[in-house]
C-alpha cells in the first residue's frame, strides 16, 4: 500500500515536471526543433540577454509589481484594521465586495477595468499603459492581503489593545507596538501573495496594457504567437531556476525559524 | 485602376537583368535550390546610410517615444548576424524611443484602436483596413513635408484605391496569398494545387487556416466563384457554409503560428502571405510554395498614423525612415514580402526580383489577383457573425448528448440537496 | 469608533475600481453602441450557447479530472511525516511559479503532429497521433495548469484529519472503503468544494489554454469574450453581455457548490 501511493505520488509529480523539463532541456539545443537533440548550445541565453523587449518588459513586470504590492499592502492593512472595527453587517457586506475580484473571473475583472479605463480616457487625459496597468494590479492585490490579513485579528485577543492602552500608551503607539506585530505574519504573506499575483498575472493585464508598458507575461505570449526562438525555452529555465532559488531560501529561513522556535 | 499600376511595374521585372548573383534569404521559391555556401559568401553585413542625416536630429534630446504597431515578424530585428535592427537605429540616430508592440489581424488591430484606450503612432493595416479607417476618422492626413523619402515609392503604388489622394498612408510592401504545402507528402504537379486542395479529406487533420474572418471568407468565395468583395449576403453564408464544412479537415486556425507549424512539419497545408510562405520555405525545405490560378487576393500594406496620435512629427520622421533606402532594403530583405520601394527594390538580388512569388508578372496580376476594398458596416458585420458562427459550431465527433445529461443530473441533484436541507432544518426545529 | 475610517481609502478604491467597472459591464450588455437600452446582446448570447455548453462540459471534465487525481495525492501527503509535508508540498506546488503561460507552451511542443511524444512513438513504430488542437488536449492543459489548485485546499483541510480518527474508525469495524467514505469524505468536504471552485472557475472563463491548445477551433467562453474586445470580431456590447451571463452562471455554481458545505462559509 505504501509503495503503491509513493509511485502514484511519483507518477504526478512526473507528470507536473516533464513538461518544465523538456523545455529547459530544449533551451540548450542548437537547432530550432522542438523534438530532436542534435547539440549543446548556450546561443539562446546569450541572444535573450540581448533581446531588448524581453528585458524591457521584465523591468517593467518588476517596477509594477512592486508599486502594486507596496500600495495594496498599505491600502489591504489599513482596511482590515477598518473593516474588523465595523458592524457585522457592514462587515459583511465589505468582505463579499472584497470576494469579487478573487470570485470573478479574470477575464470579467479585465474586461470591466478595460471599459472603465476606456470610459476614463475619453474623458481625462489616461493612457492606457502603465498607470493603467497599476491600478488593475493594486484592485486585484488587495483582496489577497485582507484577506491574509483578517484571521490574525480573530486570533488576537481583543483586550490585548486595550490593555496597551490602559498601561498608558496612546491610540498609535498602542497600534505599532501591540496590533501590528500580532498582525505582522499577515500582512508579510499578503504582501508576498499580492507580489507573486502581480509578476505572473496575465489576463487581466493583457485587457488593461497599452501601446507603452507591456509586461513580461504579455511577451511571453505575443511570441508564442510568433516565430517561435528557444529564446523562450531558456527564458523558461531562468525563470524556474529563480523559482526553485527563491523556495529553497523560504525553506531554509523557515526551518531555521522553526529550530529556534 | 491598381492592376494596370501594377503592370507597367511588372513590365520593369521583365526588363530586368536575369544574371543571377547573390542568393537572398528571399529567394527560396520551390524551384530554387540554395547554394549554402555562396550564400554565406555574399552575406555581408547591412550598413545604413541616411539621406537627410540633419532632419533626424530635430527631436534628438527631447526624450520622447513614439508607440508603433505592427504584424508580428513584419520588421528587421537584426535577430540574424548582419542584418539591422531598425527601431534601435533609429533611435540611435534621433534619440526618439520606439514602443513597438504586435498585433495578429487587421481585425486586431481596429478593436484595439475603436477600443479608445491605447494611444498609437505609426500602425500598418492593410488596404480594406486603411479605407475603412479613413471612413470612420480613425487616422489622420499626413504630413509629406516630412516625408521627403516618399519620392521612392513607385508610381503605381501611389493613389491606390483605398487612399484615392494618397493623404493619409504610405506603402510598405505588398504581397499576394498562397498555398504552402509539404512536397514530399503531397504529390500533385504544381500547377494542379488549387484551393480545394483546403478541403481535401485525405490531408484531415494537417491542414491549416486563416485565423481572421476577411482573408479566409475570401478563399471560400473563390472556390465559389464569387467575388472576394462581395456584399451579397447569400453569397456570403455559402462562403460560411463552405469555411464550416471545411472545420472537419481543419487542424487549427492560426496565423503566425504558422512558422512554427509548418517550419517543424506540424501540419502539411496552410494558406499564407507569400512573403512569409517564403521564410518558411527557407527553414524547411519540404516545403513548396504555389499561388493558386483560380485566383487570389493582392493586398497593400501600408503605414499610416492614427487620428489620437502624441507624436504626429515623430512618427511621420519614423515613416521616412522606414523609407530610407537602406532601412527599406533591411525590412524586405528579412521578411521577404514585396516592395513598393523603388530603391529597395533596386538593391535586391537578380532572382528575388525574378522570382514569381514575389514578383509575379504582369499577366498573372491582371488576370488572378483582385485587391480588397473596403466592405459596407452590413456586410461586415454579417462576415463576422458567420465567423464567430462558423468557428462555434460544433465538430461532426462532439457527442451532443453529453451535456443536456449532465445539466439536467446538476440540477436533480441540486434539487434533492436543498429538498433534504429543508426537512433536516424541519427536523431541528421540532 | 474612528479606527473604522481607516477602511475609507480602500472602499472609495472597491467603488471606483470594482463595483463601478462591473455595473458598466452591466450597463455595455444592456446598451447598443448608440447608448440605446437594449436586450438584443443579452438575447444574442443565444446563438452560442453551443460554446457555453462546450465550455461547461470540458471544465467539468477537467475539474472531475483534477478532483480524481489530487485527492490521493492530498491525502498522501497529509499523512506523511510532519517535517516532509512541507517540502513534499513545496515540489507539488512549485511548477505553479512558473509563468503558465509557459507552461502551456511546454504541451504545445511536447504534442505536436512532430513533437516529442509523437517522435517517441514513432521510435517503436506508432503515431503520429492527432494530439494537439483537440478538446482533449484543452482539458489536459485545464487539469496541468490547475490541478495544483485542487491539492491544495485538500490538503489543507485533510492535514487537520486527526490520525487517531481513522484509527478509531478502523477499530470501530470500519472497512477501509467505509473509513474513506463515511470518514475522510466528510471531514475534507470544505475542501472538495472549495478545490472545485477553485478549478472551475478558471477553467471555464480561460481563453489562453484553447487558444495554445485547442488550435482556435475549440472556442470557450473566455475566447468569444476576447474576440469581442480585442480579437477579430469587435462588439463590446455583446462581449459585456457573455461577461454578464458568464458571471451568472458561475454565481450559480458557486450556490450550488455552496449547498454542499456543512457550513454557509464563504468559499475560498
Amino acid at each position: 500500500m505504501k509503495k503503491l501511493g509513493k509511485i502514484y505520488l511519483g507518477a504526478v509529480l512526473m507528470f507536473l515536471y516533464v513538461p518544465i523539463f523538456v523545455l529547459i532541456v530544449f533551451s540548450f539545443n542548437e537547432t530550432k526543433s522542438r523534438s530532436v537533440f542534435s547539440g549543446f548550445t548556450l546561443d539562446w541565453y546569450r541572444k535573450l540577454i540581448h533581446n531588448d523587449i524581453i528585458i524591457s518588459s521584465l523591468i517593467n513586470t518588476i517596477i509594477i509589481a512592486v508599486i502594486a504590492s507596496i500600495v495594496s499592502t498599505i491600502l489591504g492593512t489599513l482596511a482590515a484594521i477598518g473593516i474588523n472595527n465595523m458592524r457585522r453587517v457592514p462587515k459583511a457586506m465589505v468582505m463579499n465586495i472584497t470576494n469579487m475580484p478573487i470570485i470573478n473571473p479574470e477575464i470579467v475583472t479585465g474586461v470591466s477595468l478595460m471599459l472603465l479605463f476606456v470610459f476614463f480616457a475619453a474623458r481625462m487625459n489616461l493612457e492606457f499603459g502603465f498607470q493603467t496597468l497599476v491600478i488593475a494590479h493594486i484592485t486585484f492585490d488587495v483582496p489577497y492581503v485582507i484577506l491574509n490579513i483578517m484571521p490574525k485579528f480573530r486570533q488576537m485577543d481583543p483586550h490585548l489593545y486595550e490593555a496597551a492602552q490602559d498601561l498608558g500608551c496612546g491610540p498609535a503607539k498602542a497600534f505599532f507596538k501591540v496590533v501590528l506585530p500580532e498582525i505582522m505574519p499577515g500582512v508579510v504573506s499578503g504582501f508576498l501573495m499580492a507580489f507573486t499575483y502581480s509578476l505572473d498575472d496575465f489576463v487581466i493585464s493583457y485587457f488593461t496594457s497599452g501601446s507603452t508598458s507591456q509586461t513580461l507575461p504579455i511577451t511571453i505570449y505575443s511570441m508564442t504567437r510568433r516565430k517561435v526562438s528557444p529564446e523562450i525555452n531558456a527564458l523558461s529555465a531562468i525563470i524556474f531556476a529563480v523559482v526553485v532559488i527563491i523556495l529553497l531560501i523560504k525553506n531554509f529561513v523557515e526551518n531555521k525559524q522553526a529550530k529556534k522556535a | 485602376m491598381i492592376l494596370k499600376r501594377i503592370s507597367r511595374y511588372a513590365a520593369l521585372i521583365m526588363a530586368a537583368a536575369l544574371a543571377a548573383s547573390a542568393f537572398s534569404g528571399c529567394g527560396g521559391s520551390a524551384d530554387t535550390s540554395a547554394d549554402t555556401e555562396e550564400e554565406e559568401k555574399t552575406a555581408e553585413a547591412q550598413t545604413l546610410t541616411v539621406s537627410d542625416p540633419e532632419y533626424y536630429t530635430k527631436f534628438k534630446d527631447a526624450g520622447i517615444s513614439i508607440n508603433v504597431y505592427n504584424w508580428g515578424e513584419y520588421i528587421s530585428t537584426g535577430a540574424e548576424a548582419g542584418t539591422l535592427d531598425v527601431n534601435s537605429e533609429f533611435t540611435k540616430l534621433t534619440g526618439i524611443k520606439v514602443n513597438y508592440t504586435n498585433y495578429a489581424t487587421n481585425e486586431e488591430l481596429y478593436a484595439k484602436l475603436k477600443g479608445g484606450g491605447a494611444s498609437y503612432d505609426v500602425i500598418i493595416p492593410s488596404d480594406y483596413m486603411i479605407s475603412k479607417m479613413i471612413k470612420e476618422n480613425m487616422v489622420q492626413p499626413l504630413d509629406f513635408e516630412n516625408i521627403p523619402n516618399f519620392k521612392y515609392i513607385m508610381d503605381n503604388f501611389r493613389n491606390m484605391a483605398y487612399d484615392p489622394e494618397n493623404s493619409y498612408s504610405v506603402p510598405y510592401t505588398w504581397g499576394t496569398v498562397g498555398i504552402i504545402y509539404d512536397k514530399t507528402m503531397i504529390d500533385l504537379p504544381k500547377d494542379e494545387i488549387d484551393w480545394d486542395l483546403l478541403w481535401n479529406k485525405d490531408y484531415s487533420d494537417q491542414i491549416l487556416m486563416f485565423d481572421n474572418p476577411r482573408d479566409a471568407f475570401a478563399i471560400a468565395e473563390i472556390m465559389q466563384g464569387y467575388s472576394i468583395n462581395t456584399e451579397d449576403s447569400d453569397e456570403l453564408a455559402d462562403a460560411a457554409r463552405k469555411l464550416t464544412e471545411q472545420k472537419n479537415v481543419v487542424q487549427g486556425y492560426v496565423m503566425d503560428e504558422i512558422f512554427d507549424k509548418m517550419g517543424a512539419g506540424d501540419a502539411l497545408i496552410a494558406p499564407y502571405y507569400a512573403g512569409d510562405a517564403l521564410t518558411i520555405l527557407d527553414e524547411n525545405e519540404d516545403l513548396g510554395f504555389v499561388i493558386p490560378k483560380s485566383g487570389t487576393n493582392l493586398f497593400i500594406d501600408a503605414m499610416c498614423i492614427p487620428a489620437g496620435a502624441k507624436q504626429k512629427e515623430a512618427a511621420e520622421m519614423y515613416i521616412n525612415f522606414m523609407c530610407e533606402p537602406d532601412v527599406a532594403y533591411a525590412n524586405i530583405d528579412y521578411i521577404c514580402y514585396s516592395t513598393p520601394h523603388q530603391a529597395a527594390y533596386d538593391m535586391l538580388d537578380e532572382d528575388v526580383k525574378n522570382n514569381p512569388v514575389s514578383y509575379p508578372d504582369q499577366d498573372f496580376i491582371s488576370e488572378h489577383t483582385t485587391v480588397f476594398v473596403n466592405l459596407s458596416d452590413k456586410a461586415n458585420k454579417q462576415m463576422q457573425d458567420l465567423w464567430t458562427e462558423m468557428k462555434s459550431a460544433q465538430a461532426e465527433n462532439e457527442n451532443t448528448w453529453l451535456v443536456p445529461i449532465f445539466l439536467i443530473l446538476c440540477l436533480g441533484v441540486t434539487i434533492f440537496v436543498l429538498i433534504r436541507r429543508q426537512i433536516k432544518k424541519k427536523k431541528d426545529i421540532f | 469608533m474612528k479606527k473604522k475610517i481607516l477602511a475609507a481609502p480602500y472602499l472609495v478604491w472597491m467603488a471606483v475600481f470594482i463595483v463601478v467597472p462591473l455595473i458598466m459591464v452591466a450597463y455595455f450588455a444592456l446598451t447598443d453602441n448608440a447608448g440605446k437600452f437594449t436586450i438584443k446582446n443579452i438575447s444574442d448570447v443565444g446563438q452560442y450557447a453551443n460554446i457555453f455548453v462546450r465550455s461547461i462540459w470540458l471544465s467539468v471534465i477537467a475539474t472531475a479530472i483534477c478532483l480524481v487525481v489530487a485527492y490521493p495525492v492530498s491525502f498522501l501527503l497529509s499523512r506523511m511525516e510532519k517535517h516532509k509535508q512541507g517540502t513534499m508540498l513545496m515540489i507539488v506546488m512549485l511548477p505553479m511559479w512558473m509563468n503558465f503561460l509557459l507552461r502551456t507552451y511546454a504541451w504545445m511542443t511536447l504534442l505536436g503532429n512532430n513533437g516529442i511524444i509523437n517522435h517517441l512513438l514513432g521510435l517503436i513504430g506508432l503515431g503520429p497521433y492527432k494530439l494537439i488542437n483537440t478538446s482533449g488536449a484543452v482539458v489536459l492543459g485545464m487539469v496541468y495548469n490547475y490541478l495544483p489548485f485542487m491539492i491544495l485546499p485538500l490538503y489543507s483541510v485533510m492535514e487537520k484529519i486527526d490520525k487517531s480518527v481513522l484509527e478509531a474508525a478502523s477499530d470501530l469495524g470500519c472497512s477501509s472503503m467505509n473509513v474513506l467514505f463515511k470518514v475522510i469524505v466528510p471531514l475534507s468536504l470544505p475542501g472538495i468544494t472549495s478545490g472545485i471552485t477553485m478549478v472551475f472557475v478558471p477553467a471555464i472563463s480561460t481563453f489562453i489554454i484553447s487558444r495554445m491548445l485547442g488550435g482556435g477551433s475549440n472556442l470557450l467562453i473566455g475566447d468569444l469574450i476576447e474576440m469581442q474586445f480585442l480579437g477579430n470580431s469587435y462588439n463590446p456590447n455583446l462581449g459585456a453581455a457573455i461577461s454578464l451571463v458568464l458571471m451568472v452562471i458561475i454565481l450559480m455554481i458557486m450556490t450550488i457548490m455552496n449547498q454542499f458545505s456543512p457550513d454557509d462559509q464563504v468559499l475560498m
